[in-house]
């Protein structure tokens, strides 16, 4: 499959206000392609946000445009977006007292009728939604008493029964241990793979990012945004550039930081 | 449980016709209601046009704060949210106050007798402005603080405000009014005929229907705005509609039965602890149900049935909703309130 759900051209991101538009991130041009993992990386605060937003329509982009399976992302209704991007937020969500079943069928709002009635292929869909994502034995649980790993599963299995092209997902492991963050990555490689899904995740768990996804959008310290496999980037000093510090650096071998030489971190305490 | 509920009503709606000052013998209810009896039955006059009416009145009223505070509970994504908290209630009073004391009539209590149904209308008219400008205002705050205790705040003192304005204008009519006004503070039920009851009614149903027929919505507001957006849900027209019709319940409510407290924030919180859910589609005809259920009892207790004193019906159900509240306070869950 060579599909390409998502095309982003010259589009640029940011805020509106009354004194005029402040971008945060300028020209990107990418693609998504079906059954391609993509993550989003870049220091705090640059714009990985932004850009995930402007993409499911959170929020208007200032220039440039956005193509959803070859149609202009802002020309859509609101049940069409939903028909083809899920998305999934790093927000906890505070429900009080909701089936997880229940949730999971929320995601058919845009294909149900207007009183919300399931037909047959929105249970179908549910269904595989929730086998799909292994949440079958929290069905009938309420999401409020489960642990973010696990609510954080049914609002994937929730956002899967949108049946999307394009899935979204800004820093999905946000509240998630060690082990649950590992299960989630090799979760969306798979989802990927199965569903030959296009799927976009920004995340700060970058090592597990640069051994799990097809490609990275590298968002450097000037706004730039640089594409690539992980391979590529790591080899490139793209990645050490991006993060390293006085005090760590990338590891390009290990794949990983490192703390900068001791006699030098004493140096700089010493000095200050 | 919905069919238990239905039974629940039919009961209490029954008993509120034989209770009050005095009791009429189930006979004479059930011949009141099935009209046979004529106007030679003294007990069944009183069933028919006190007791019917006002009984009516109170089912809807309940049902009305009840579907109120549940809407405004899911758009605010806040427990503790209903037309009374968050001002809507004083916007729609204030409303009220100026209409009537403008037009110079007594109190709106005893008003439609004096103006008849354009007069009546006038009122809920005013209300429903002033409920609406509260909720617009609390809304668009809302948009851009976001923290939902600064909006619970922000709500409580628009309706200090409301009520304070109200006070200046009571203040400022006449002397032998206050009492009315007083009276009207207490909340009643009483102040609905059947002339009445012609308006009241259709309005408070279109605005019931118009929480009915929006339950998927309100159910993926259960995820937040952001959410139900992204699953396909435009959210300006159903926030719009949702506080169109929250308004239309709250204000009609008022300019008929005065300011009642509690019904609207107690309610939902019983239902959903009955259920079990949160859930639309099973919340809103149980919050309908329990609304008339609740609102049926306040009135009997505040009737004090045997006696011929009568307490202040926003006193019964502040006794009857305060302890629900803080029920409700204390089981929720840590960080709900301050998200």
């Amino acid at each position: 499959m060579t599909a390409v759900p998502l095309r982003i051209r010259d589009l640029a991101v940011g805020y509106r206000s009354r004194r005029g538009r402040c971008a945060v991130l300028k020209r990107i041009n990418a693609t998504a392609r079906a059954g391609e993992l993509i993550c989003v990386l870049g220091p705090n605060g640059i714009g990985k946000s932004t850009l995930l937003r402007t993409l499911v329509r959170l929020q208007p982009p200032l220039a440039g445009a956005i193509e959803l399976a070859g149609i202009d992302l802002m020309s859509m209704t609101q049940t069409e977006l939903g028909r083809r991007v899920g998305v999934v937020l790093t927000n906890r969500i505070v429900v009080d007292t909701l089936s997880a079943q229940r949730v999971v069928e929320l995601g058919r709002y845009a294909y149900s009728g207007w009183l919300g009635h399931l037909t047959g292929d929105d249970r179908r869909a549910v269904d595989a939604a929730i086998d799909a994502i292994g949440v079958r034995h929290l069905a009938d649980r309420d999401v409020s008493r489960l642990s973010d790993g696990e609510r954080q599963r049914v609002m994937i299995a929730r956002a899967l029964a949108q049946e999307p092209l394009v899935f979204v997902l800004d820093e999905p492991t946000a509240f998630l241990d060690v082990s649950g963050r590992v299960e989630l990555w090799a979760l969306l490689r798979r989802l990927t793979r199965e569903r030959e899904l296009a799927v976009i995740v920004s995340t700060h768990d970058l090592e597990l990012a640069l051994g799990t996804a097809h490609t990275v959008w590298l968002i450097m310290p000037d706004g730039e945004m640089v594409l690539g496999t992980p391979e590529e980037l790591v080899a490139g000093g793209a990645i050490s550039a991006a993060f390293s510090t006085p005090n760590i650096y990338f590891d390009r071998h290990a794949r990983g930081f490192r703390v900068a030489a001791d006699e030098s971190a004493t140096e700089r305490t010493t000095a200050s | 449980m919905v069919a238990a509920l239905a039974v629940g009503l039919a009961a209490m709606f029954v008993l509120s016709l034989i209770l009050g000052s005095t009791s009429v013998p189930i006979g004479h209810v059930v011949a009141a209601l099935s009209g046979v009896s004529d106007d030679t039955d003294p007990l069944g006059v009183v069933v028919h046009t006190i007791r019917l009416p006002r009984s009516l009145t109170a089912m809807l009223a309940g049902a009305s704060l009840g579907i109120a505070g549940l809407q405004m509970q899911t758009l605010f994504r806040n427990p503790l949210a209903d037309p009374f908290v968050l001002g809507i209630s004083s916007g729609a009073s204030l409303g009220v106050a100026l209409v009537v004391l403008a037009s110079g009539v007594g109190a709106p209590v005893g008003f439609g007798a004096a103006l008849g149904l354009g007069g009546d209308a006038a009122i809920t008219a005013a209300a429903i402005v002033g409920a609406a400008g509260v909720l617009g205002l609390v809304l668009s705050a809302s948009a851009r603080i976001g923290n939902p205790a600064t909006i619970l705040i922000l709500g409580l003192m628009c309706g200090y405000a409301g009520s304070a304005l109200v006070t200046v204008l009571v203040a400022a009519s006449e002397p032998e009014r206050l009492q009315q006004w007083a009276q009207w503070g207490f909340g009643s039920f009483s102040g609905v005929t059947w002339e009445r009851l012609r308006l009241f009614a259709p309005l408070t149903v279109v605005g019931l229907l118009m929480a009915a027929l929006t339950t998927k919505q309100l159910n993926a507001l259960l995820l937040g705005e952001t959410y139900a957006r992204s699953m396909g849900m435009p959210v300006h027209p159903v926030r719009l509609i949702t506080m169109g019709g929250a308004s239309l319940l709250a204000a009609v409510v008022t300019a008929f039965c005065g300011p009642i407290a509690f019904l609207g924030v107690a309610v939902p919180h019983v239902c959903r602890g009955l259920l079990g859910t949160s859930d639309h589609r099973a919340l809103v005809p149980a919050v309908v149900l329990m609304g008339g259920v609740a609102a049926l009892s306040a009135q009997t207790l505040s009737l004090l049935p045997g006696t011929t004193g009568v307490l202040p019906l926003n006193a019964v159900t502040a006794l009857l909703g305060a302890p629900i509240v803080v029920i409700v306070l204390l089981r929720t869950r840590r960080g709900t309130l301050s998200a």
